[in-house]
């Protein structure tokens, strides 16, 4: 039924099938007791594109990620990566949590937590050799952060913690990166860093999805975006998406319109 | 006497529970470090307390059974069930009600520990059986310990400790991030299954030395004394295996050596020795070196301010800052600076002057991240960057 749907609901990603799509989500249905935080969505994410997931607070695009990702568990829906199921699919996936969701006080080290992004590699006993480390403090170059590398992460300011994170989504080496919340309370330097990062892993034909509530940044950071308000709205290009009539439908009252005008294309 | 117990010099039973302890040691301080990292403690709590009624059971079982009810396998697994039923019971309740976790331990761990009492008086009045020793599960007792008792303790904490090492990254990932766990494919719920079972495991296992009312002590007190030594995981599971190793060894060789003493809280107060010294003097996170920080800081703080009032003529109010100027040679007692003094105080309106120009400078913005007030700036940027700040400052504020 979903899928049906989807088809018809998809006229403007019509190039992108669920099968070439990095990300494609069909019914997803996600609640909190009885009141569901995303009812129905459906998503198809483009491949080597960056995509910014907007909506109001409360709108259910971290539940959506971390629905599409299995953190939490869906009342209905399904997720592909790459044309299969997520489960198979967790090596092509780097994945970058909210820096809140974490203890930064917890006893471990920049270089550690970038380490991180190698278990899977490693497997439960494999020994950490010198050709790791030297990939960990790479990652950790990207972001900038090479000289941090033996602190212990609660010296870091916020800004410095999201790099570290990235830090370890790069280290997974992904073809899918999602992010929940990357710019949040970050200062001009990370921020300007970690766009950075993101639009070379863009340019090397990866896909980028970042839950995204700056309005006034879409344009110049995303090629793509998603809108949602516990429902779909919209879906697309930025340039015909993220429109006033999408933002409108998406932020209802929320928005004055002076706003919407100055923020959207068209 | 306690000399020769610490040198496991009492006979050979002796020293063959004194190394069980200390292996059992090690393996609580090494598990309950995930448990204390995943800020889970308590639940250990609930497990010990709930292997009061499965230890009475099953010694019930055992003497309607024929036999003498003292089995020590017998007991464990006892113990181990009723535990694993209370463990459960918890997070069923921390899960699938609106009861709070601290709720649902404080619940199973009283309810059980009650049924746990009334059951031993019912076996005192019992007249099959030994039932002398069964309250040794309580506080630990060493004493009257069989061989084979000493060898199962021995054996399945060396086998828990093994089980911690291999899991030792799917739990760090568990206790730090979940979320990420769960996005590289982690089952993150197994993971947490299997942390609770090696921390039942050494429970179960430590009944007999420690006791049940104490064991969270074991569980808990090592990774806390651990955590003030060290900014690294897998140090704070090495040191808090060395703690729970080294209280439990000297626990069980003094409770040898002094039989009436019971083995459990003597353990106890050999780890708390230890965490009391680690509070008040271990470097960066210990009491002292925390104190002497602020100490250090209040004063660079009282001589920055007291300069930079000198420099623009201002009095100074504070007893502090004129007994730190005084005593730099920067100012008289009543707070005249000296030529020493003026010469600081020039420096410290320069240094002030240069922040703030690159405050403002977003092509400054690293070296403003050290921008806390204190810092010399000269200790920041090069010369270049320096006379490049020079320049920029208004000459009004130029002081020579």
């Amino acid at each position: 039924m979903s899928i049906k749907l989807a088809t018809e609901r998809h006229p403007e990603t019509g190039q992108t099938s669920r099968e070439d799509s990095p990300l494609a989500v069909r019914g997803m249905t996600v609640s909190y007791g009885q009141k569901p935080a995303v009812f129905s969505v459906d998503m198809t994410v483009e491949p080597g594109k960056m995509t910014a997931i907007i909506g109001p607070n409360g709108a259910g695009k971290s539940t959506l990620l971390k629905a599409a990702l299995g953190i939490h568990k869906p009342l209905a829906g399904t997720t592909t990566v790459f044309g299969k199921p997520v489960g198979a699919q967790r090596h092509r996936i780097a994945y970058v949590p909210q820096r809140a969701s974490v203890d930064w006080d917890f006893p471990t080290r920049v270089i550690d937590v970038v380490l991180m992004g190698l278990y899977p590699q490693l497997g439960l006993l494999g020994r950490v050799r010198p050709a790791h480390r030297a990939r960990a403090e790479d990652c950790l170059t990207r972001v900038g952060m090479e000289d941090f590398a033996s602190r212990q992460i609660g010296q870091l300011s916020g800004g410095q913690q999201q790099r570290v994170f990235l830090a370890r989504a790069l280290a997974q080496d992904a073809d899918l990166y999602l992010l929940d919340e990357p710019f949040a309370g970050v200062d001009a330097a990370t921020e300007k860093a970690i766009i950075s990062v993101l639009k070379s892993l863009r340019d090397a034909g990866k896909t980028v999805v970042a839950v995204h509530h700056d309005l006034s940044t879409v344009t110049d950071y995303f090629d793509n975006v998603f809108l949602i308000n516990t429902r779909r709205i919209a879906e697309g290009p930025v340039k015909t998406t993220f429109v006033t009539a999408n933002l409108q439908d998406a932020y209802g009252g929320r928005l004055a319109g002076a706003q919407m005008e100055a923020l959207a294309l068209s | 006497m306690i000399r020769d117990a610490l040198l496991l010099q009492l006979g050979y039973n002796a020293t063959l529970v004194t190394l069980g302890a200390t292996l059992l040691g090690m393996a609580a301080g090494v598990g309950g470090t995930f448990l204390f990292l995943r800020k889970r403690a308590l639940v250990s709590d609930a497990i010990s307390h709930a292997t009061l009624p499965g230890v009475a059971l099953a010694f019930m079982v055992m003497v309607t059974l024929g036999g003498t009810g003292r089995n020590l396998v017998g007991l464990l697994t006892g113990a181990a069930l009723s535990a694993a039923v209370g463990l459960l019971l918890v997070s069923w309740l921390g899960t699938r009600t609106r009861l709070a976790e601290d709720a649902a331990i404080g619940s199973v761990l009283s309810v059980f520990f009650g049924f746990g009492i009334v059951l031993l008086t019912v076996i005192q009045t019992m007249s099959a059986g030994q039932q002398a020793g069964l309250e040794g599960f309580l506080l630990g007792s060493t004493a009257g310990m069989l061989r084979s008792d000493a060898m199962v303790i021995a054996v399945s904490a060396a086998l828990t400790l093994a089980l911690v090492m291999l899991m030792r990254r799917p739990l760090t990932l568990a206790s730090f991030d979940p979320e990420y766990a769960v996005s590289i494919g982690q089952d993150v719920r197994r993971t947490d299954l299997a942390m609770m079972g090696l921390v039942l495991a050494v429970t179960v296992v430590g009944l007999k030395i420690v006791g049940l009312i104490l064991i969270v002590a074991l569980l808990i007190i090592p990774p806390v004394t651990a955590r003030f030594w060290t900014e690294r995981t897998d140090h704070v599971v090495m040191i808090s295996g060395a703690v729970g190793g080294l209280s439990a060894y000297v626990g069980a060789a003094l409770s040898a050596a002094i039989p009436a003493v019971p083995t459990g809280p003597i353990i106890v107060l050999v780890g708390f020795a230890l965490f009391a010294l680690s509070l008040l003097v271990a470097p960066g996170r210990g009491v002292v070196s925390a104190l002497a920080r602020h100490r250090t800081h209040q004063r660079r703080v009282h001589l920055r301010q007291g300069l930079l009032a000198m420099a623009q003529g201002q009095p100074i109010y504070e007893n502090m800052t004129l007994r730190l100027l005084h005593r730099q040679g920067w100012a008289r007692p009543d707070g005249v600076p000296t030529e020493l003094g003026r010469g600081r105080a020039a420096r410290a309106l320069r240094d002030e002057s240069r922040w703030r120009v690159i405050r403002s400078d977003p092509a400054f913005e690293a070296a403003t991240a050290q921008d806390d007030g204190l810092t010399d700036i000269e200790t920041v940027l090069t010369a270049d960057q320096l006379a490049e700040v020079d320049a920029r400052i208004p000459s009004a504020e130029v002081v020579a």
